[in-house]
Formats: C-alpha cells, structure tokens, sequence
C-alpha cells in the first residue's frame, strides 16, 4: 500500500478538515492533497532518482513528503545541525536526486555530482500552482531514506518501505479517528523517524498537523496555547525543559489532552513532576526505532495514573517500562545464544511484524523469518510490560558482570543534589571496565562519598561508580540522545579522576 | 484475480474501493455489492446492480478480513455494496483503539 493513499483516504472522508498549519491559515486536506500533487508534477520534471529535504519543520514538510511518494521517489530528510562537511557527505550519498533545500541553507552546499538542488521557495511557488489531472505511474517501493543519528560512527542509511509505513500507520491509527479540533505539535525535526511518523498517522487520523520551525521550550508553549494544541510528542529533554516554562508562568494548557514522549529514557522524576502539574493530560510513552517505523511499544495513560495512584509496587515500577508491544507485532527477548528468555529475564529486544522494516541500503538486517535484532537490551515483566536496558553496546563489563547504566542512572537521578547523569564503563586494568559516572550537579553539590552511598544502599556496590565527574552539563544531540561515545572517550583518556 | 498485498480494487456497482492489505491463502474471488470488484484503474461497465444481499456498505477506513483464506481489505472509499469472498459475506474487524505516539 502506498503513503499517498493515506492522504487520498483522508481528502476524499474529509476534504474541508483543516490538515496542515494555524487555525487562521491553515490547508484543509483538499487543498494538501491538491498541492502535493502540484509538487509531484513538478518535482518530476527535475532529474533524479530520489528525493533530499533539508530545512525546517513547516507544512512543506508533509507536501515534499507526499510529493516524494507519489512519485515513488524516496524521500530522504537530511540533518541540517549537521557541520558542513558531514551534511554534503550526506548530500552526495542521496545522488542521483532532487534536494529540496531551505533558500538560507543553500549556501552550505557544495556542487555535488547527480545532485540537482531547488530551493524551498520554488518547490513551494510550485505547490501553489496548478494542480496535475495525472502523474506518472509510479511503483511504491521506498517511501523513507532516513540516515540514522550516527551516536555510534558513520550514519546509515535505514530503508523503510511504502508497506512498512503504512502498515504502521493503518494498524495502529484509526482512520479520522480525531474529533474535529484537535491538533497535534510537531516539534521533532523533519529528520527524526518521529517527525515522518508524526506526517502519516497525523493525515490518516484525520488531525490537524502544526508545526515548530525549531524547538524551543518557550516557542513550544507559546504555539500550544495559541494553536489549542490537543496531542504533542516530546524527547524527554524537551519535557522538562517545557515544564520549567509552564511553571514561571502559569501555564496549564488547558486544552492539551495528551501528550506522548519517547526517544530516549524518561528521568522518573521529570515524568512524575508532569504528572502532578498537567493531571488533565493523558501521558503516553512510547517506544520505537527508526527501523521499525516509529513505535513498537506502548506506555498508556491508564498506566501512567496507576503508577501515581496505586500502592501496588509493579503499577509503581512500570513508569519506568515502555509498556506493551502493540497488537500488529511480535516481540521477545533472547539471550546471545538466541534462546527465547521468560519474565524478568534480561537480554536483547528483538521485534516481528510488517511495519518492521530492519534494513539498510545495500544492508538487510532482518532474519530469513523476519526477526529484527534491535541491538537494545530489556526485559518484560509478568504482565508483557517492557523495560528497555539501552543499546547493548552501553552495557558496562566489570569481572564478568553485565550492568546497565540506566539502573544506575535511575538511581543518581533520585538524588536531590543531582539535576542530569551520565553512567558508562571506562577502562580497567583489574576488572576490564569499571564504572563511572559524570553528574551534573545541582546549587548544593553532593560529593562523590555522598553519591556513592546512595548507589550502594540503593543498589549493590559492584554497581556502585569508582569514576566521578562532574559537569555543567551532558552532550546530548537535539533529538535528546545523549552522546554517551563521546563521553566516554572524554572518560577513558589519562589522566582518570578519581 | 490477483489480490496481492497493495493492490487496489473497486466496486464495479458503487463508490467504494480497497486496498488488499494482506491476501488470500488460495485463489479466491472477492466481490462487492454482490459483483466481482474490478481493478482501480478500469472503469465501471454500468450496467449491473448493487445486490440487496449485499448492500450493508463498505466505511472509510475499515479493515474486512476473511476468517476463512486470511484475506484482509482496507476499505478506502466507502460505498453502498458489501464485500464477499466466493459469495460469501465477510465482515469488519473491531479496531483496536491505541493512545496517539506520534
């Protein structure tokens, strides 16, 4: 099935539903649908066997989008935060294409080979002109070129499908299930799988799509109170940052219904302190990768409200889980071997389904029977609630002992001196690695003797760091993930503190 | 007919169209409104008529699946006819209503 049939579904049930934009100026899906097929005529007179994107958030996002797949072009989104010569490395890794590119991010280019470069402002002069009674046939095949965040070296080229994509989107989406009025905040860059998701569930759900050119926390409240946002997906970075906002002026956004966040681990504190602010709000947490089309798991409001309301110790301990798999999927944890493992036993994700597309350019990653390895540690518990360790390549070694920084990470958070943390292994000559931990204090910095026997009454003392440091702040990229790498490479080079 | 994953199809007697989301286990022919459904981009003959046994429509969005050979249809334009596989009447699934992530 093909991304643009989403949009046709939509057009055709509701043409004069506002899809795109403010409530003062907003496109109706009539009008979306009309102008993505203005694009696709005229991105089809341009050479160039797939489409780039690189620029801000904003309705030209979904129009390129759309234009791309009816075209069967895909559609590679690139990021812009990106230093010159890592984007034009990417530039020419999308050749022979099209790049549609922001009329100020021009001159970051360099001419590249097979790359033939329009700007913004004539793909959408173009959207705005007539609309084509017919476009070329197109075979839908790759919707999606999306270049993963390379935390862990060169990015790669993840592949998703039109069948990956939509099958995604009908399976966990009801179509115009969105009650007139509601609008969602899109403030995830246009080259996070969260931000292509956000284009396809949003036009098949039949709910109105705004957009941040760029977070902000301030710019984020500011468009939620004039827009009367009802849905927004954060990272967890966001969150708080938000949060601090609403609280200096408040703010309590009274017609946000629900908000979801995923893309990283959600600090306990930040998602319990949301809770008690916003109480009208339905909160979601939702887990996924960009090889399995956005989400594969569920966190929902029900469950939110019992970890705050109930004395019961596993509703309290699944705020901190991803909930369960959705419905369409199959997921199970094993151990290096391959066997299947039981509750509460640790090893790594790996997830089935059509919306799982595990593949790179030039590279498949899926099993003969379908089975993506996610390369993410976690466990379930009884009830089918799973927790995500992290990436396996995060898990600290010492003597022989597998430990996951998040535990402990968890654990530091808690402390009230401590704002942000980072745990990771660093090299030892006795142990192999031993752990440390980079803490961002707050005004009234504990010390390393006072953290540590926090950890150890907390936890164990293997677990407990034999690092510390202490920083103004972590590395995060700006979809929220920390960059741990690079930390620990900071870590691991003489001479260590002790 | 080939109902293969992604291939669209519509009544040859109403509006509504599908989208073959998964197909048949064994050859089969689906229809709606009590006639064979014909391929998106043919046009309607015109000359045959919605059957009573087959007229409770076809929604937007639904998904129709067939117990029987696993076939399943997205239903992407509603109309007035019904599907059936061989003949025989084949239904809605309930959808499964999950909180919005993106």
């Amino acid at each position: 099935m093909h991304t643009a049939l989403l949009l046709d579904m939509a057009a055709d049930a509701a043409p004069d539903r506002l899809a795109l934009g403010g409530l003062s100026d907003g496109l109706t899906f009539d009008e979306t649908r009309r102008r993505a097929r203005a694009g696709a005529a005229w991105l089809a007179g341009q050479e160039g066997a797939a489409v780039a994107f690189l620029g801000l958030n904003g309705p030209t996002l979904p129009l390129a989008v759309f234009a791309a797949g009816l075209l069967g072009k895909p559609f590679a989104p690139l990021n812009y935060r990106l230093p010159n010569a890592d984007l034009n490395r990417l530039v020419a890794r999308t050749a022979p294409s099209v790049a549609i590119v922001d009329d100020d991010m021009l001159a970051r280019l360099d001419p590249h080979a097979g790359v033939t470069v329009v700007s913004r402002s004539a793909f959408e002069a173009a959207c705005a002109g007539p609309a084509p009674d017919a476009l070329p046939d197109a075979d839908p095949d790759i919707a999606v070129l999306l270049f993963t965040s390379g935390t862990t070296g060169e990015p790669k080229a993840a592949i998703l499908r039109h069948a990956n994509l939509t099958s995604y989107v009908i399976s966990s989406v009801e179509f115009l299930g969105s009650e007139e009025g509601e609008a969602a905040l899109v403030s995830v860059p246009p080259y996070h799988i969260a931000g292509i998701s956000a284009v396809l569930t949003g036009v098949y759900g039949g709910r109105r799509i705004v957009y941040l050119e760029a977070f902000t926390p301030e710019d984020w409240v500011d468009a939620a109170a004039r827009e009367e946002i009802t849905h927004a997906m954060v990272v967890p970075t966001m969150l708080g940052a938000i949060l601090d906002i609403l609280e200096t002026r408040e703010e309590s956004l009274p017609a946000l219904k629900a908000l979801s966040y995923g893309g990283g681990r959600m600090p306990l504190p930040v998602i319990e302190r949301a809770l008690a602010m916003l109480p009208h709000v339905d909160f979601v947490n939702a887990y996924g990768l960009t090889e399995t089309s956005s989400t594969i798991s569920v966190l929902g409001p029900d469950d939110h409200r019992m970890a705050i309301y109930s004395d019961d110790p596993d509703a309290k301990r699944r705020l901190g889980s991803v909930g369960r798999p959705l419905p369409a999927l199959e997921l199970e944890i094993r151990d290096p071997d391959g066997k299947v493992l039981g509750p509460n036993q640790p090893g790594e994700i790996y997830v089935r389904g059509e919306q799982v597309s595990g593949e790179y350019a030039h590279k498949k990653m899926l099993s003969d029977d379908g089975w993506f390895a996610t390369n993410d540690g976690g466990w379930l518990d009884e009830d089918g609630y799973l927790f995500v360790d992290g990436r396996l390549d995060d898990v600290i070694v010492r003597g022989g002992e597998n430990m996951s920084p998040g535990e402990i990470e968890d654990v530091l958070r808690e402390h009230p001196g401590v704002a942000d943390v980072a745990v990771l292994g660093v090299p030892d000559d006795h142990w192999g690695e031993k752990v440390a931990a980079v803490v961002v204090a707050r005004e009234a910095a504990p010390t390393p003797d006072e953290l540590a026997a926090w950890v150890k009454t907390r936890l164990r003392s293997t677990k407990t760091p034999e690092v510390w440091a202490f920083r103004a702040a972590l590395p995060y990229n700006d979809t929220g993930k920390l960059l741990r790498r690079q930390l620990k490479a900071e870590m691991s080079a003489p001479p260590a503190a002790a | 007919m080939d109902l293969k994953p992604g291939s669209r199809w519509k009544s040859a007697v109403c509006d509504a169209e599908f989208v073959v989301v998964r197909p048949p286990k064994s050859a089969v022919q689906l229809e709606c409104g009590g006639h064979a459904v014909i391929p998106h981009a043919e046009a309607r003959a015109g000359d045959l008529v919605l059957s009573d046994a087959h007229a409770a429509g076809s929604a937007a969005g639904k998904r129709y699946s067939d117990a029987e050979t696993g076939l399943e249809a997205l239903c992407s334009k509603a109309g007035a006819g019904s599907l059936s596989v061989d003949g025989r009447a084949i239904g809605a699934q309930e959808a499964k209503k999950l909180p919005s992530s993106d």
